[in-house]
C-alpha cells in the first residue's frame, strides 16, 4: 500500500512540510519526553474521579444495589444507559481502522490508533455495568458457558443478556488484537530510538519482535485486511446485539424492530463525537496539527452529521410507528417520553442530537475546531440522554397504571458514572505518554502522496 | 445404708496416716499461681529468670491460645427432643382452632403450628361464625413474637415474682375491700361466657368492685339504639346474603363497622352467576358517605355527604318508607336520588336492607325502624351480637370518680385508656391519684407505664379461653404455644386473687360442662373451636315515638367542616402498632402505608391550602393541615382523597402511638385525641401549614387511563342482555390481514407445551367478589417469609409485596366514560391534553380493586431473558424462582407486564439498618421454614405457593393415591386467606375442580391478554349493578 495516486485536488492529509524522519520525530515526542504540568493535573482529576467512583462501587456492592435509585418499577437506569453509553462509544474505532481500511479512506490513518484504544478503553468501561448492576456481582461467571457440577445447569441461550456477554467479549477480543497489530511497527521504531535499557526492553516485548524485513510488512498488510474483514460485521453485529436487549422485551417503548440499525447510527454518531473531543484536545497537546488536520475534523464533523441525521430519522419513525400501530400501550409511551414527567430529557436529546448536528452544513462551522468541540460533547450528552430516554421512560410507566413511579439517581449512580469516565481518561492519558498516538507506519505510506510538501512538488513539478 | 459407702481407690488408703494419699488429697485443688508477690515487686520481677526461651514459649502459646479461642464457631443450639411428642412431626404442620378476641377484632382461626412454633393464622370456616380473618388477625402471629413484650410483672417498674406480685395485690384488694372503699374493673368486651361468669364470682368477693367494660372504639350508640327499641344491649347481626337491594349510610360493613367479618355474606349476593334461563342476578349497594371507605369503594352507586347530611337523608328515606313527612333540606340531586333509592328499597321489601354508620342514638333507631319497616330478612335481631358493649356513661363517670378521688383503686385488662382516650389526660390526672393500679397488659405500653402494678399477659395465642360473639353461639381459645415469657393471664389472676386454685382452663371447663355443653364432648368442641348451642334470644319491640327521632335527624346541620373518624384495615384501634406487617401494609383505599393523614376532598383542600406533589423519585409528599378541635390542635399530614365528601375530612384511629414501639413504627398522629364524647364526627376548623410530610405511598398513579383491557368491567344490563363480545372480547391481531384473536395458536411464536398431564394450577380472581380488603396481602407475607422494608424504602417504590391490590378510580364519572374519553381523543394535541387529565380521578370516583401477583405465565416474558435460566417453568403451570441461581440483573422485573418482580435491594434480615422481625430471634420465629429467606441481590416473587402444592402432592403420594379434588383449594396462602371466595386456586387438569369450572365461566379474561403471555392466573370482570348502561 505505497504510493498511490492521489487527485491534485484533495486537501494535504499531512501538513508542514514533514518528511519521514519528522513524522517519527513528532509522534514519539510524547512517549520520548516528559509529562508537563497540564498532564499532570488532568491525569490527577482523573485518578480522583476514578478512585472516587471506585469507592462508590466498592459501596454498592458491599451494601447493595439499593444505594442506587432504582426502584420496582424502574429496574435500569444508569447502569445500563452507561453500559449502552460507553458501548457506543467504543464503536467508532472498529468503524475508523476496519471499514475505512476496507474503503480505502486515507484519512482514517491520522485517527485510527487513538479511536481504537478509546474504543477499547470504552468497552472496558461498557463492560464494568453489565457486572456492577448485579445484585450478586460475585457469581458473574455463571453468565459463562462454563462446564459445571450442577447438573445440567447452563446458561440460558435465549436471553439478549447471554448475546451480550459474547458480542461484547468478541468485540473487545477483536479489537485489541487489531489495534495491537497496527502498534507493532510502531512499538519496533520506539523500541529502535530507546535509550534507555528499561524502555527499550519494554518495547521489545510489546512489539513483539518485529524486525522490518519485506515479509513482515507483507503479513502485516495482509493480517490487518483480514481483521477489518472480520471486525467489520462487529461493527453492526455489537450494537444489534446491545439493542436485542431491549427490542426482544415486551416493554412498549422496547419492543421495536427498528432498533439494531439505530442503535448502530447511535453508536457511531456518538462514537466520532467522542473521537472528535479526545483528538481536538490532542492534536493541541501533544502538537499533532500537522497530521490530524482540520480536513480530518471536517470529515469527521460531516460523518457525526449524517448519522445524526440518521438517529433523527429513527427518533420520527418510532414515534410514526407507535401512531400506525394503533396499540394504545405503544401510542402512549411515545406521547409519555416526549410530553411526560421526562420531557426534559426526550428533548435535551432530541435537541443534542437532531438539531445540534445540523449547523454542520454550514462549512464555516464544520471546519471551526471550538465549534466542532463544542458540539461534539453536545453529541455525547445528547446520546447519554438518548439511552436514559429509551430506558427509564420505557419502564416508568408502562402496561399497568398502579405500578408508574419515577427514577431519581443518588450520589452512588452518579459517582459511579464519573468514576467510569475518570478511569477512560486515566487509561488515556497514560495511552497518550506511552503509545505512539498516531500510527506513524501508515502516515508514512501516504505522506508521499497526501503530504502537503509533496503534493505541492507535484504541482510545481508535473 | 447406701450412702455410707466407701469406694476405694487405692490399697494405700488403708493407711490413714500415708504421706502420698495426704499429698494427693491436699492437691486436689491446686494452689493458685503466686503471681502477686512476682508481680507487685519491680525487685524480683527485674531479677525473675524468665529468659527469652521462656518468653518466646509464653508468647507461643498465648498467641496460639487467643488463636483457638477466637476460632470457635457460631453456637447454634438446636435441642433434639428426647421424648418425641405425639402428633408433632418435624417438617409437618399441625392445626389448631382457636378464637382471637383482643377486644376489637373477633375471629375463629385455625392456627398453623411448626414443631410447636405458630407461624401463621388461617380461616376456621367450619365455624360459621365470624371465621373470616382479617388482615390484623391474620397479622396477629407476628405479635405475639414482639420483641418489646412484657416478660415478667413489675411493681413500679421492677419485675417481681407472680407470687410475690399476687400476693401483693391481694393484701391490697383485701385492705380496700375491708375499709369498703370502691375500686372499678376496667376491660375490654371479651364477650366470654366463662370470663363474664368468673368477674360475676370477683365481685362476689369483692363487692367494693365495680366492673366497666369499655371499648377504644366505642359502639355505645348503637347499643343504646338497640335497647332502646329491643330491650338488649347488643346489636344485631346482619346476613347481607339476605339482601337485594343495600343502602348503607357511613357503614363500613366491609371494614370495621359493628366489629367488622360482613363481607363474605355481602360477596354471596355480589357475584352474577347465570340462573337457568342464562340470567345473572346481583344484589344492588348504595353507599351514602362522607369518607372513601372500601365498602364505598364496592358500591355500585356512591353518594357523597356529610354527616349532617347524612342525618337528614336518613330522615328522608324513613319518610318515603314510612310514608309520613320529614322535613330537612338537602341539594334538590340528591332528594331525587333519595326518592329513588327509598322507592328501590321499598319495591325490595325484605329484600331490603339499609344499615348505618352514623355516630348518633337516633340514626341507628331509625336505620332499624325502617329495616322493621321492611321486614328486613337481611336484619337478624334475633341474633344479637355481644362483641361490643362499652358504656360511654360510664366510662365518663369512672374519669369523673378516678379525679374526684371517688375511686380509690383501678383494674384494667385488655384495655389502654391512656393511649384511646380522648381525654387521657384526665384519665391520667384521676390514675395517679388512685392507690391501687392494675394493668393487664402485654406490653408496657401508655397505660402500664403509668400504673403501679402491671402485670404481663400473655397473648392470645398463649391463653385460654372461650367466647360468645353472637348470642348461642360458642368459642374455645386454646393456647398453641407454651407462654413465652413468664406471664399470667387476667382470668387465671382474678383466679387466684379470689382464693381459687383453679386454673382458667379448669375452670372453662368446668362452666362449659354445667352451663354450655349440654352433654355435648368438650373434646370435641375444643377441636373444632366452636360449639353452637342453638339458642336464640327473640327481641320484643318496645314502643317509642320514631318520628320524632327522624325529625330530630332532620334538624341536623353543620357549618363548620365535620372530622370523621375511621379505623384503616391496617392498624385498626392501633393495638398491633408494633406490627411491621401491619405498618407496612398499604391502606387499601390510598395505599399509604406506615401513616395515618387527614383525608381532604380536592375542593376543600384547594380552599384551604393543602397540597399533594410528588418528588423527584416519584415519592408523595404533602404540607400539614392544622386541625383544631376546642383547646385541642394537631399537625396532621394529608391526602386528597376522591370521594371525600366536601365539608368533611377523615382521619383514622390507631397512629400516633408512642410507648412500647420501637422507632421505625412510631409513625403517624393519634387522632383519639378528637374523640370528644366517643363520637366519630366532630365540627373542627383547619388551616394549612406549610411544612413538608414525606408518605410511603406503593400506588403513585390513581387512574387507570382508559385501559380497559386491564379492569375489564360491564353493567348487569349489558351482561343480562348483550352477546359476549360486547363486553368480554378477546383481542385480535391481524394475522395475514385478517383479524384472529390473540388466543389462537396461529399467532403464537411458540409451540405450545403439553400441559394435559400432571396437575396445571390456575388462580382464579373474580373482581366482583374481591373487597380489597387485605387479608390476602398479610396472608401471603405470613406464609412466605416476605421481609419488611421500612417507610424509607417504600417510599423508594421498593416495597417486597408479593401480592398488592391495585386501587383503581376512574377519571371521569365512570370507567366506561374513561374509556370513551380516550377513544374519542382526535389528533396529538388533543391526546396531550386528554392523557394529562387522565392522570386526575373524578371527584367521586368508581373504584375498582385488582388483586395483583405473579401470573404465572406459559409464555412469561421474564424466563426468556435470565442469562442465567434461574427463572423457568414449571411442569405444573408455575413459574419457578430458583434464588440460589439468581444474580440479579433484574432483567425479569424489567420484561414482567405485570411488574410483579421484587428485587432485594439490600440485606433485608439480620441487619440493623432493617429492624423488623427479621432483625431478631423472637420475630424470626414466625418465619415459615419452608421458605427460604431471600438474601440481597437476588429475585423474588409469588411462587403459588409451591411449597403448600408440593405438601399437598407429597401427602397424597406418601399415601398412595392421587391426589383429590378441592385439596389443593387452601394451597395458596393468598386463596385460603380470602373468605369472600374472589381467589379461587386449583388444578385446571382435573375437570372436577371448583377453578375448571371457573375457568369456564363467561366473565374469564385474562391481563393484558393481547401482550399473549397466557397467564396461568385469570380474572372474572366486573360487573357492576348500575342503571347507567
Amino acid at each position: 500500500m505505497a504510493s498511490h495516486y492521489e487527485a491534485p485536488i484533495r486537501k494535504p492529509l499531512v501538513t508542514g512540510n514533514k518528511s519521514y524522519h519528522d513524522v517519527s520525530v513528532d509522534i514519539v515526542n510524547a512517549v520520548e519526553g516528559k509529562a508537563n504540568n497540564q498532564w499532570w493535573i488532568v491525569f490527577s482529576i482523573a485518578l480522583i474521579m476514578f478512585l472516587w467512583g471506585l469507592g462508590c462501587i466498592i459501596y454498592t456492592i458491599s451494601t447493595g444495589i439499593g444505594t442506587w435509585g432504582l426502584n420496582k418499577t424502574v429496574g435500569w437506569a444508569w447502569d445500563i444507559t452507561n453500559f449502552v453509553w460507553w458501548v457506543g462509544i467504543g464503536h467508532a474505532g472498529t468503524l475508523i481502522s476496519a471499514v475505512l481500511l476496507l474503503f480505502r479512506q486515507k484519512w482514517r490513518m491520522a485517527i485510527n490508533r487513538s479511536a481504537e484504544a478509546m474504543t477499547i478503553f470504552s468497552v472496558i468501561q461498557a463492560g464494568l455495568f453489565p457486572i456492577i448492576h448485579m445484585g450478586r456481582p460475585w457469581l458473574a461467571f455463571w453468565t459463562l458457558p462454563i462446564p459445571n457440577a450442577y447438573g445440567s445447569l447452563w446458561v440460558n441461550f435465549n436471553s439478549p443478556l447471554l448475546w451480550d456477554v459474547f458480542a461484547i467479549s468478541t468485540y473487545l477480543s477483536v479489537s485489541l488484537v487489531f489495534w495491537w497489530t497496527g502498534l507493532l511497527p510502531d512499538f519496533a521504531m520506539i523500541r529502535d530510538r530507546a535509550v534507555k535499557p528499561f524502555q527499550k526492553k519494554i518495547y521489545s516485548l510489546v512489539s513483539f519482535g518485529w524486525s522490518g524485513r519485506a515479509k513482515d510488512w507483507q503479513r502485516f498488510e495482509e493480517v490487518s485486511l483480514v481483521l477489518a474483514g472480520l471486525a467489520t460485521p462487529l461493527v453492526l453485529s455489537v450494537h444489534t446485539i446491545v439493542s436485542f436487549d431491549f427490542a426482544t422485551s415486551v416493554i412498549p417503548g422496547w419492543h421495536t424492530t427498528i432498533f439494531p440499525p439505530y442503535f448502530v447510527a447511535g453508536a457511531i454518531f456518538s462514537g466520532f463525537a467522542m473521537v472528535q473531543t479526545l483528538l481536538i484536545v490532542m492534536r493541541k497537546v501533544s502538537n499533532l496539527e500537522n497530521y490530524i488536520t482540520i480536513q480530518h475534523i471536517e470529515l469527521m464533523n460531516i460523518v457525526i452529521m449524517i448519522t445524526g441525521c440518521i438517529v433523527g430519522c429513527a427518533y420520527i419513525t418510532e414515534l410514526f410507528i407507535a401512531w400506525y400501530s394503533g396499540v394504545e400501550y405503544e401510542q402512549y409511551a411515545f406521547l409519555n417520553r416526549a410530553t411526560g414527567p421526562y420531557w426534559w430529557a426526550y428533548w435535551s436529546m432530541m435537541t443534542c442530537n437532531v438539531f445540534s448536528p445540523q449547523f454542520m452544513w454550514v462549512k464555516k462551522l464544520r471546519t471551526s475546531i471550538v465549534f466542532s468541540f463544542v458540539i461534539s460533547i453536545v453529541v455525547n450528552i445528547g446520546m447519554w440522554f438518548e439511552r436514559f430516554v429509551i430506558i427509564v421512560t420505557s419502564l416508568h410507566r408502562d402496561y399497568l397504571p398502579s405500578s408508574w413511579t419515577m427514577f431519581s439517581p443518588t450520589v452512588y449512580d452518579i459517582g459511579i458514572f464519573l468514576g467510569t469516565i475518570g478511569f477512560f481518561f486515566v487509561l488515556f492519558l497514560l495511552y497518550s505518554r506511552t503509545f505512539p498516538v498516531i500510527a506513524q507506519a501508515e502516515v508514512k505510506t501516504i505522506l508521499k502522496t497526501s503530504g502537503d510538501n509533496y503534493k505541492k512538488m507535484r504541482d510545481k513539478n508535473g | 445404708m447406701e450412702n455410707q459407702k466407701k469406694y476405694w481407690k487405692s490399697e494405700l488408703e488403708l493407711n490413714s496416716n500415708n504421706k502420698t494419699i495426704e499429698n494427693l488429697k491436699n492437691n486436689e485443688f491446686v494452689d493458685q499461681l503466686p503471681t502477686d508477690p512476682f508481680l507487685s515487686d519491680k525487685n524480683t520481677l527485674q531479677q525473675s529468670g524468665t529468659n527469652r526461651r521462656d518468653f518466646l514459649k509464653y508468647l507461643g502459646f498465648s498467641t496460639a491460645a487467643a488463636t483457638l479461642a477466637s476460632c470457635e464457631g457460631p453456637v447454634n443450639r438446636s435441642i433434639p427432643y428426647v421424648l418425641q411428642p405425639e402428633r408433632i412431626i418435624p417438617g409437618l404442620a399441625n392445626y389448631y382452632a382457636t378464637t382471637i378476641a383482643d377486644g376489637f377484632d373477633f375471629s375463629n382461626v385455625l392456627v398453623k403450628t411448626r414443631e410447636g412454633r405458630p407461624i401463621k393464622i388461617e380461616n376456621n370456616s367450619k365455624s360459621k361464625v365470624r371465621c373470616s380473618a382479617n388482615a390484623r388477625v391474620h397479622a396477629s402471629v407476628l405479635s405475639m413474637y414482639d420483641s418489646l413484650r412484657l416478660k415478667t410483672p413489675t411493681i413500679e417498674g421492677k419485675p417481681i415474682p407472680w407470687d410475690d406480685f399476687n400476693g401483693n395485690v391481694i393484701s391490697s384488694l383485701q385492705s380496700l375491700k375491708e375499709k369498703n372503699l370502691p375500686v372499678v374493673l376496667l376491660t375490654q368486651t371479651f364477650a366470654s361466657p366463662s370470663t363474664s361468669k368468673l368477674i360475676f364470682d370477683f365481685l362476689q368477693n369483692y363487692p367494693n368492685v365495680k366492673h366497666v367494660v369499655y371499648d377504644s372504639i366505642s359502639d355505645s350508640k348503637a347499643l343504646d339504639a338497640f335497647e332502646i327499641a329491643y330491650g338488649f344491649r347488643a346489636l344485631p347481626t346482619y346476613d347481607f346474603s339476605a339482601a337485594d337491594y343495600i343502602v348503607s349510610l357511613s357503614a363500613d360493613f366491609l371494614g370495621d363497622w359493628q366489629g367488622g367479618d360482613h363481607d363474605s355474606g355481602y360477596v354471596k349476593g355480589r357475584i352474577p352467576d347465570r340462573n337457568k334461563d342464562g340470567l345473572a342476578s346481583m344484589s344492588k349497594h348504595v353507599q351514602l358517605e362522607s369518607n372513601m371507605s372500601i365498602t364505598g369503594a364496592n358500591a355500585d352507586v356512591r353518594i357523597p355527604l356529610t354527616q349532617s347530611q347524612q342525618k337528614i337523608a336518613l330522615a328522608k328515606i324513613y319518610g318515603y318508607v314510612s310514608g309520613t313527612e320529614v322535613g330537612g333540606k338537602l341539594p334538590t340531586n340528591i332528594e331525587k336520588s333519595l326518592k329513588k333509592i327509598s322507592n328501590e328499597l321499598l319495591s325490595a321489601g325484605s329484600k331490603g336492607l339499609l344499615v348505618t354508620g352514623i355516630d348518633d342514638v337516633d340514626a341507628h333507631i331509625i336505620a332499624n325502624e325502617i329495616n322493621d319497616l321492611l321486614k328486613s330478612e337481611a336484619f337478624k335481631k334475633d341474633e344479637i351480637s355481644l362483641i361490643k358493649s362499652s358504656k360511654d356513661q360510664e366510662v365518663n363517670k369512672l374519669i369523673k370518680d378516678l379525679n374526684s378521688g371517688d375511686l380509690k383503686g383501678i383494674i384494667m385488662a385488655g384495655v389502654n385508656p391512656v393511649y384511646t382516650l380522648p381525654n387521657a389526660d384526665e384519665f391520667v390526672s384521676g390514675l395517679n391519684k388512685a392507690e391501687l393500679s392494675i394493668c393487664f397488659s402485654m406490653k408496657n405500653d401508655e397505660t402500664a407505664s403509668l400504673t403501679k402494678w402491671v402485670a404481663a399477659t400473655p397473648h392470645s395465642l398463649e391463653s385460654w379461653g372461650d367466647n360468645e360473639m353472637v348470642y348461642g353461639k360458642y368459642n374455645l381459645t386454646q393456647p398453641t404455644i407454651r407462654p413465652l415469657f413468664d406471664t399470667m393471664q387476667f382470668q387465671d389472676c382474678l383466679l387466684n386473687w379470689i382464693g381459687s386454685n383453679q386454673g382458667f382452663y379448669d375452670y372453662i371447663k368446668e362452666n362449659w360442662k354445667k352451663n354450655i355443653l349440654n352433654s355435648s364432648s368438650w373434646n370435641q368442641a375444643l377441636h373444632d373451636g366452636y360449639y353452637d348451642s342453638m339458642k336464640t334470644q327473640i327481641s320484643k319491640k318496645r314502643n317509642f315515638d320514631s318520628l320524632e327521632k327522624a325529625n330530630n335527624l332532620s334538624k341536623s346541620n353543620s357549618n363548620e367542616i365535620e372530622l370523621v373518624l375511621y379505623t384503616k384495615t391496617g392498624l385498626g384501634d392501633g393495638q398491633q402498632a408494633n406490627n411491621p406487617w401491619l405498618q407496612e401494609f398499604p391502606d387499601p383505599i390510598t395505599r399509604v402505608s406506615w401513616d395515618n393523614y387527614l383525608t381532604v376532598s380536592k375542593e376543600d383542600a384547594e380552599q384551604i391550602g393543602l397540597k399533594n406533589y410528588n418528588v423527584s423519585n416519584g415519592a408523595l409528599d404533602s404540607n400539614y393541615a392544622l386541625i383544631k378541635l376546642n383547646e385541642e390542635s394537631l399537625k396532621v399530614p394529608v391526602i386528597i382523597q376522591p370521594g371525600q365528601s366536601k365539608g368533611s375530612v377523615g382521619l383514622a384511629f390507631g397512629y400516633g402511638k408512642t410507648k412500647a414501639l420501637k422507632k421505625e413504627m412510631q409513625v403517624g398522629v393519634n387522632a383519639y385525641k378528637f374523640y370528644k364524647n366517643f363520637n366519630l364526627c366532630q365540627n373542627v376548623t383547619i388551616e394549612a401549614v406549610n411544612e413538608n410530610h414525606e408518605f410511603a405511598c406503593v400506588q403513585l398513579h390513581n387512574t387507570l387511563m382508559g385501559r380497559g383491557d386491564i379492569i375489564k368491567e360491564t353493567t348487569l344490563e349489558v351482561f343480562n342482555t348483550k352477546d359476549q363480545k360486547h363486553w368480554n372480547s378477546v383481542p385480535k391481531v391481524s394475522l395475514n390481514h385478517i383479524e384472529t384473536p390473540v388466543t389462537s395458536p396461529d399467532v403464537d411464536l411458540w409451540d405450545e407445551f403439553d400441559r394435559s398431564i400432571g396437575h396445571h394450577f390456575n388462580l382464579s380472581i373474580d373482581l366482583n367478589a374481591c373487597t380489597g380488603c387485605g387479608a390476602c396481602v398479610i396472608a401471603c407475607h405470613a406464609e412466605n417469609n416476605v421481609p419488611v422494608v421500612g417507610k424509607t424504602e417504600v417510599r423508594k417504590s421498593r416495597d417486597m409485596h408479593w401480592l398488592r391490590i391495585d386501587r383503581y378510580y376512574s377519571s371521569e364519572k365512570t370507567f366506561e366514560d374513561d374509556i370513551e374519553t380516550k377513544e374519542n381523543i382526535s389528533g396529538i394535541s388533543e391526546s396531550l391534553s386528554v392523557f394529562g387529565e387522565m392522570e386526575t380521578p373524578a371527584d367521586n370516583p368508581q373504584v375498582v380493586f385488582q388483586p395483583v401477583m405473579c401470573q404465572h405465565c406459559n409464555h412469561a416474558p421474564c424466563e426468556t431473558v435470565c442469562p442465567v435460566a434461574a427463572t423457568s417453568h414449571g411442569r405444573q403451570g408455575q413459574n419457578h424462582m430458583a434464588y440460589n441461581r439468581c444474580i440479579g440483573t433484574r432483567y425479569c422485573a424489567n420484561n414482567c407486564p405485570y411488574k410483579v418482580r421484587r428485587f432485594n435491594w439490600f440485606l433485608y434480615n439480620n441487619n440493623d439498618e432493617f429492624d423488623f422481625n427479621m432483625n431478631d430471634d423472637l420475630g424470626k420465629m414466625v418465619l415459615n421454614p419452608d421458605v427460604v429467606v431471600r438474601s440481597r441481590g437476588v429475585m423474588e416473587k409469588c411462587s403459588f405457593c409451591i411449597q403448600s402444592t408440593q405438601a399437598v402432592i407429597l401427602k397424597a403420594k406418601n399415601e398412595g393415591r392421587q391426589v383429590e379434588t378441592g385439596e389443593f383449594n387452601d394451597a395458596c396462602a393468598c386463596s385460603a386467606a380470602c373468605s369472600t371466595g374472589a381467589m379461587k386456586f386449583g388444578d385446571i387438569n382435573d375437570k372436577q375442580s371448583e377453578v375448571s369450572v371457573l375457568k369456564e365461566k363467561d366473565r374469564v379474561y385474562h391481563l393484558l391478554e393481547y401482550v399473549g403471555t397466557k397467564p396461568n392466573v385469570f380474572y372474572h370482570l366486573k360487573v357492576r349493578n348500575t342503571d347507567e348502561s
